[in-house]
């Protein structure tokens, strides 16, 4: 089972011990006693319909319902529902749109996914220091994500402001022309990629500050003993032992990042000039805007296609070592 | 337990803890107090700079509108006032977006929970025929994500009326796959003997699962709660996308509508984000421990 191997993370809290699969335990008796008490429990079909109920009108239908209406030329108003084949697809490979959403959704992953990790990743070692202030330090951190999009974008809104913003007046403060923050072609996206980073990063710092309380202090012990200063002990034995669950975090991160729509929508709405629409918002404007809904599903499974491969890369390692 | 008694607890738990702090900082930075400056520096600036936004968003939420709009000074030089305040709260919908918010991430949180905890004692502690693949069609949920079934999902509403309605905005969101194989992952450790001992008493699958099995695992319900809540709370594409009237607006999506209404009224947008930050903010002060625990183990997705 690749989603439930025994992984980085134990389960929360100490009420149960993992003690590993069944099968493995001690006392085999009980795994054959086990099967028997199980066979004749037929309840299970109870116990899972209403998940079953729930996924399968909230998932299957639509991913269907998408997939055929991607073949059509249905309308949001209602008019039209034929069958028109592989047309969409071609207008959408063929789309210019496409590709530049495509490609701006793909610049915002980048641009946010190397900081969201660095900067999580040391703010991770200096309060796994166990420096006083603890408490301040991982609420200051982590309190951001806890806020909702549309908060972000009037703080952030309000901090980009030409002239009277915060960071214009710091910036002119050291001698240095404003900048158009969200109205540059040439910033807007960094800018949209800092203000996620300070959103998002708490949480991949909490992921990396787990990480890093699970290393046994014996190795520390040992290489001081040895001889080994603060820095060889954190190139030797904290980053190495990170190795793991910095690649998960990669992945996680990168399928955050690829369904970047909120931030986006609300600071500069795709703009300036288009030049920070991502591909979501591309999929709403077609299908909420122009009401091509048969067009818009089309370029969903194009997206689709894109997150799968990410998924995949994210699954493979997980069946390595299971 | 006298009060006494409590306060001696925390006392040495806080002792405790700083001894434990103290080994910590031996073993990762060692003994050198330049060494320990510099991080030390380094925190104070990093959680500086994170904290910016938020106070400059509080201290402007305090300013007369017309200072506001001046270039920024830092602390309000034509007096504090409540202004901002009154204005959001008796001339806007916050409250009322706030209520919506709060109503559809508790039965997120609750159906999910629930349905996904049936779904994992299944999986977990019963037999049935096709268990083996719906727990592979599951899995394979994982992997879609919901941002690209906005388009036919909005259709399957409208079709079942669905479209301004609490059903609407909730159902959708009450599917989580993930949190079904974390949990079967916790309802797997449980000691069978203990449930096998149950069921020759007599006890059907039903009182198994709510007088044993849930109990038994409080401490990842809650995480994969907490987890559950701060996801619907913050949810802005799937309610924007099927609310269209502000009486069913959840707070992302009516917050960002509001840009307009004010023009530039900017002590005004800041009182309003304040006013829907602080919920989140309060119950994270006071949970601090287990919210960060249950971030860190759901977080993962079962990893």
């Amino acid at each position: 089972m690749t989603v439930s191997n025994t992984g980085v993370t134990a389960p929360a809290g100490p009420a149960l011990p993992d003690r590993g699969t069944p099968a493995e335990r001690p006392g085999a008796r009980a795994a054959t006693s086990r099967k028997s008490m199980r066979e004749r429990d037929r309840s299970g079909y109870l116990f899972v319909a209403p998940f079953a109920v729930a996924t399968g009108l909230f998932l299957v239908v639509p991913t269907l319902y998408g997939l055929w209406m991607s073949f059509t030329n249905q309308s949001l108003t209602g008019a039209g529902s034929e069958f028109i084949g592989f047309a969409n697809y071609l207008e959408a490979f063929s789309d210019p749109q496409v590709w530049q959403t495509l490609w701006h959704t793909v610049w915002f992953t980048i641009l946010s996914t190397v900081p969201l990790v660095l900067v999580a990743l040391v703010m991770a070692l200096l309060v796994h220091t166990g420096l006083p202030g603890q408490w301040v330090w991982r609420m200051s951190f982590f309190a951001p994500y806890l806020l909702t999009s549309a908060v972000v974008w009037h703080l952030s809104n309000w901090m980009f402001q030409p002239d009277i913003g915060l960071l214009d007046t710091w910036i002119t403060g050291l001698g240095l022309d404003p900048l158009g923050w969200l109205t540059d072609e040439n910033v807007a996206m960094f800018s949209i990629a800092g203000v996620t980073v300070w959103w998002t990063v708490g949480f991949n710092f909490l992921l990396y500050l787990a990480a890093l309380q699970g290393i046994p202090a014996q190795q520390y012990e040992a290489a001081t003993i040895d001889g080994a200063g603060g820095w060889r002990r954190l190139f030797s034995i904290t980053l190495p032992q990170l190795r793991t669950i910095t690649g998960v975090i990669v992945v996680l991160q990168l399928l955050a990042s690829l369904k970047v729509f909120d931030q986006i929508y609300m600071l500069t709405a795709g703009g300036p000039n288009g030049s920070t629409r991502p591909i979501l918002e591309y999929i709403y404007d077609t299908g909420f805007t122009n009401y091509r809904l048969g067009y818009a599903s089309a370029i969903s499974y194009v997206f689709f296609a894109l997150i799968l491969v990410f998924t995949l890369v994210r699954l493979l390692p997980a069946r390595k070592e299971a | 337990m006298a009060v006494a008694d409590i306060a001696e607890i925390r006392r040495t738990k806080a002792l405790q803890e700083r001894a434990e702090n103290r080994t910590l900082t031996r073993l990762t930075i060692g003994p050198s107090p330049w060494a320990r400056a510099g991080a030390l520096a380094a925190l104070v600036v990093l959680a500086g700079a994170w904290l910016v936004p938020v106070v400059w968003g509080a201290v402007t939420s305090f300013k007369h509108e017309a200072e506001a709009a001046l270039p920024a000074s830092l602390l309000p030089t034509m007096g504090w006032t409540l202004d901002a305040y009154e204005k959001v709260l008796g001339n806007s919908d916050l409250l009322l977006w706030m209520w919506n918010s709060l109503l559809v991430a508790l039965l997120v949180t609750a159906l999910t929970v629930l349905i996904s905890a049936m779904a994992a004692f299944a999986f977990s502690q019963t037999v049935f025929k096709g268990r083996a693949l719906m727990q592979w069609l599951t899995l394979a949920a994982i992997m879609m994500p919901g941002q690209i079934l906005i388009v036919p999902l909005f259709r399957e509403m409208q079709v079942l009326g669905l479209v301004d309605t609490v059903a609407g905005i909730v159902l959708p969101q009450v599917v989580a796959p993930v949190m079904v194989f974390i949990l079967k992952r916790f309802f797997d450790a449980i000691p069978q003997e203990l449930l096998d001992a149950a069921r020759i008493d007599g006890a059907g699958s039903w009182r198994l699962f709510w007088t044993i099995v849930l109990p038994l695992s409080r401490s990842i319900l809650v995480a994969v709660a907490i987890f559950v809540f701060i996801g619907a709370w913050n949810n802005f594409l799937w309610p924007f996308i099927i609310t269209t009237d502000p009486q069913f607006m959840t707070l992302p999506v009516g917050l960002s509508t509001v840009k307009d209404a004010y023009g530039v009224q900017y002590a005004q947008n800041m009182a309003s984000a304040m006013i829907a930050a602080l919920p989140l903010l309060i119950v994270f002060m006071l949970f601090q421990r287990r919210i960060v625990q249950g971030v860190a183990t759901t977080g993962m997705g079962g990893q």
